[in-house]
């Protein structure tokens, strides 16, 4: 246990150096752009630990990043708290929202679960324009963020998002990376894989999977507190129903249960639109096709992996450098495929049910 | 084992991180060195300036119009000399109107475009998304492509342009007076500040005791049949709108459908007559009915502020269609692009008078000044060192046979609730013949 932390720390701390001497690096716009992907980051491996783990799905993540977002926004603006306290606090808060949610969901699962969580999606942010005395309608909250004054007049404020951002990503990650390997991490995989045989060996099947929504909203509040911090403004258009489509998409892009996947699928979401049309003007194209080939490209890049790498890009990492690289760097808590013969629980899992959410699906209609 | 890959682990650690901590300290050093140009976005021979513009998505359709329209006119301007010779360069990026997306492009057209301005950004809760970020950057914010009355004190670098929502109501509101003394009123507007602010500024004309019921609809929410029933039970005779024009279809379908047929006087936002026969038919059409457009918006009493496109005697018309058919020809010319291409005069104005040298400041005080002539505004602009709202008048126009015409004198007011609703004495100065402020 204590060598997994360990090597979780070292590993954040290396990204963390890297991180930081990009930030320094880059310009400021691509500073901004870096706390957007730790943003991403959080909210896609939250995901990916529900849907890669513990075998539920969640349509309604960004509901749960409005719920981080606006208490972040709430409590900076009338308690005037610090960003170090906001974030755990709107991450608790997310996970409040996620253990009521999970209550129902545990009962729930397939489509039946993708549908009850579509409907939060939908209905949280609406409650914003609902009580528009506390939220602020559609206009929403907006918030003031500076960087600390000792770091000099001219410093760029999206350096500092960067570094606020990126800092409670890596601890997310880590925090995550442990739980994941932890018995909770087993658990979760073992109702995963076969929720009958897990009841079975004396595990409460409905309580982890309660656990598994409280985990994963809280990742996503944490996200949505720090999505506040970098746009500085909390409305309901930011939280619509295509946010939490873009999280379930970059999750099944980056490889489902991986956290570095989660890395991969927060970078497509980011940067592919900007590059792509960049690109596209550039070479003079009418702004209205530039405009819409991002939409095309991400598609495209969905089609493309999904083809190549049914895994996900860290799947497809995985089997193109597995054999060169030591496991435990590139495999993280992961779904069955790549494991060692040794993991599997013989005679509990037949070995061609890879996708943990169709064999759950398949479950939930026998 | 254990112990070795321990070291092994701390000890590329250590080594990426000396590397890096060397890497950042020299490139922070060098950074401090380079002399800052002189105007972001501002070259001998040209004038970048950026904005964020739902190009996708659902606002979409009818606004992505507006900033092809403003392009048109820049490059009208560009092949007339420019402004000083130098050449407008106008890069308006999708944010799909989606205030993350919004706070993303600009501070990439800020930051790594270094644009001098941002320009029309267009929606409400978009641009809020921005303006703070916008004005301690110290980014020139200019014509805000949005009637809320947010922009118009607080924030010294942003500017409105068209009329805000609250005069516009007044207007409204002092015409539905005089017009309809002693019928019962209804209200019935978008649950969001265009559709408070509009029914605050009728609320300051329209007595209490005359308004009936006040109904309001979430635009996520597309059945407003309740609303319709509320209204028609109260015996509402004049129903007064604050809606988009997808919501201002709905409740006429709906008020046919239940056989209540009050007076509809619209804002302008949700009366374009195009779009709104447009939607009436395609509505319509869902529901297995034929319906034709212009006969159902025939009569529709809604405000202006811009020439109606009918009148083609008009030379702002006839310019704008003019550069419309040059550079533009393939957008239908509609409503959008008619404020499109007049927001874009109004900045060419700004740009001319910020003089031959622009800087930041000098584009925000050239505004101030209060100097820019109405243009193809129907009424002056209140532009000075306190107020940074935008035109301060508009008209009354019925709804013909698909086109808006203009029914008596220009009206100017303010924003508060005791300021009259006066008669605009003056004349529209004509179009220069040149095209160029």
């Amino acid at each position: 246990m204590t060598m997994t932390l360990l090597r979780h720390l070292v590993a954040a701390i290396v990204a963390g150096a890297v991180i930081w001497a990009l930030s320094v690096q880059l310009n400021a716009f691509r500073d901004y752009q870096m706390a957007e992907i730790a943003v991403y980051v959080v909210a896609i491996a939250g995901l990916s630990v529900l849907i890669g783990l513990s075998g539920q799905i969640s349509i309604g993540n960004g509901a749960f990043m409005a719920v981080g977002a606006y208490a972040a926004a709430l409590l900076m603006l009338h308690l005037n708290w610090p960003v170090w306290a906001v974030f755990p606090a709107s991450a608790a808060i997310a996970a409040g929202a996620g253990g009521v949610v999970g209550v129902a969901a545990a009962r729930l699962s397939g489509p039946y679960l993708a549908g009850a969580t579509l409907l939060l999606a939908v209905a949280i942010p609406s409650l914003a324009t609902r009580f528009p005395g506390v939220f602020g309608g559609d206009q929403g909250l907006s918030l003031t963020v500076t960087a600390p004054a000792r770091l000099g007049a001219t410093f760029p404020t999206t350096r500092w998002q960067a570094w606020v951002c990126s800092v409670a990503a890596l601890i997310a990650l880590v925090l995550l990376a442990n739980l994941g390997r932890s018995r909770v991490g087993r658990n979760w995989r073992a109702i995963r894989d076969d929720p009958v045989a897990a009841a079975l060996t004396g595990l409460n099947v409905a309580r982890l999977r309660v656990l598994a929504f409280v985990v994963s909203a809280a990742c996503a509040g944490l996200a949505g507190a720090m999505l506040a911090y970098t746009t500085t403004l909390v409305s309901p258009g930011s939280f619509t129903l295509s946010l939490s489509i873009a999280l379930l998409t970059g999750a099944v892009l980056g490889g489902l249960g991986s956290l570095a996947g989660a890395l991969w699928g927060a970078l497509v979401i980011v940067l592919v639109p900007t590059y792509v049309t960049d690109v596209a003007t550039s070479h003079g194209l009418s702004t209205t096709v530039a405009a819409n080939l991002p939409i095309a490209a991400y598609g495209v890049v969905l089609i493309a992996v999904m083809i190549l790498f049914p895994d996900g890009i860290q799947g497809g990492l995985r089997r193109l450098a597995g054999p060169l690289l030591p496991a435990n760097l590139t495999r993280l808590a992961s779904p069955d495929r790549q494991q060692p013969p040794g993991e599997l629980s013989d005679g509990l899992t037949s070995p061609d049910r890879r996708q943990p959410v169709g064999e759950h699906q398949e479950e939930g209609t026998t | 084992m254990n112990g070795s890959h321990r070291t092994r682990m701390l000890a590329v650690a250590a080594t990426v991180i000396a590397a890096l901590v060397a890497a950042g300290c020299s490139s922070s050093s060098s950074g401090g060195a380079g002399a800052a140009p002189a105007v972001p976005g501002i070259t001998k021979t040209q004038i970048l300036i950026g904005s964020h513009q739902p190009l996708t998505g659902p606002a979409a359709p009818g606004y992505s119009e507006i900033s092809a329209a403003s392009n048109a006119y820049f490059q009208y301007v560009n092949a007339h000399g420019g402004v000083y010779g130098r050449k407008i360069k106008y890069t308006y990026l999708d944010d799909a109107y989606d205030p993350s997306k919004t706070a993303s492009v600009v501070r990439q057209l800020v930051l790594q475009d270094s644009v001098y301005a941002i320009f029309d950004g267009l929606g409400t809760p978009t641009h809020l998304a921005v303006v703070n970020y916008l004005n301690s950057a110290k980014v020139p914010d200019v014509f805000i492509a949005s009637g809320c009355d947010c922009w118009a004190s607080g924030h010294p670098y942003s500017f409105g342009w068209q009329i805000d929502y609250i005069r516009e109501g007044k207007i409204l509101g002092a015409y539905v007076k005089s017009h309809f003394a002693g019928k019962k009123i209804g209200f019935f507007y978008q649950n969001d500040e265009f559709g408070t602010d509009g029914v605050k500024g009728l609320s300051y004309e329209i007595p209490a005791s005359q308004v009936a019921s006040k109904q309001s609809y979430v635009p996520i929410n597309v059945n407003i049949g309740p609303q319709a029933a509320a209204l028609k039970a109260a015996g509402v005779q004049v129903v007064v709108c604050y809606s988009i024009p997808a919501f201002t279809a709905l409740l006429k379908l709906a008020a046919l459908k239940i056989g209540w047929n009050p007076t509809f006087v619209v804002s302008s936002v949700g009366a374009d007559p195009i779009t709104l026969g447009g939607l009436l038919q395609a509505f319509a059409k869902q529901g297995g009915k034929t319906v034709v457009g212009n006969q159902l918006t025939q009569g529709i009493i809604t405000a202006g502020y811009l020439p109606t496109l009918g009148n083609t005697g008009n030379s702002w018309i006839a310019l704008f269609k003019k550069v419309h058919d040059t550079y533009d020809a393939k957008a239908p010319f509609d409503g959008n692009v008619l404020y499109g291409e007049a927001v874009a005069y109004t900045f060419v104005q700004a740009m001319v008078k910020a003089g031959k040298n622009p800087t930041r400041a000098g584009l925000v005080s050239a505004i101030e000044s209060g100097g820019l002539s109405q243009g193809a505004a129907v009424a002056p602009y209140d532009y000075s060192m306190t107020d940074h709202g935008g035109m301060m008048g508009a008209y009354i126009g019925v709804i013909k046979n698909g086109v808006v015409v203009q029914q008596g004198p220009v009206w100017t007011t303010d924003t508060t609730p005791g300021g009259a609703v006066t008669q605009f004495t003056g004349t529209q100065p004509p179009a220069p013949a040149s095209g160029m402020p």
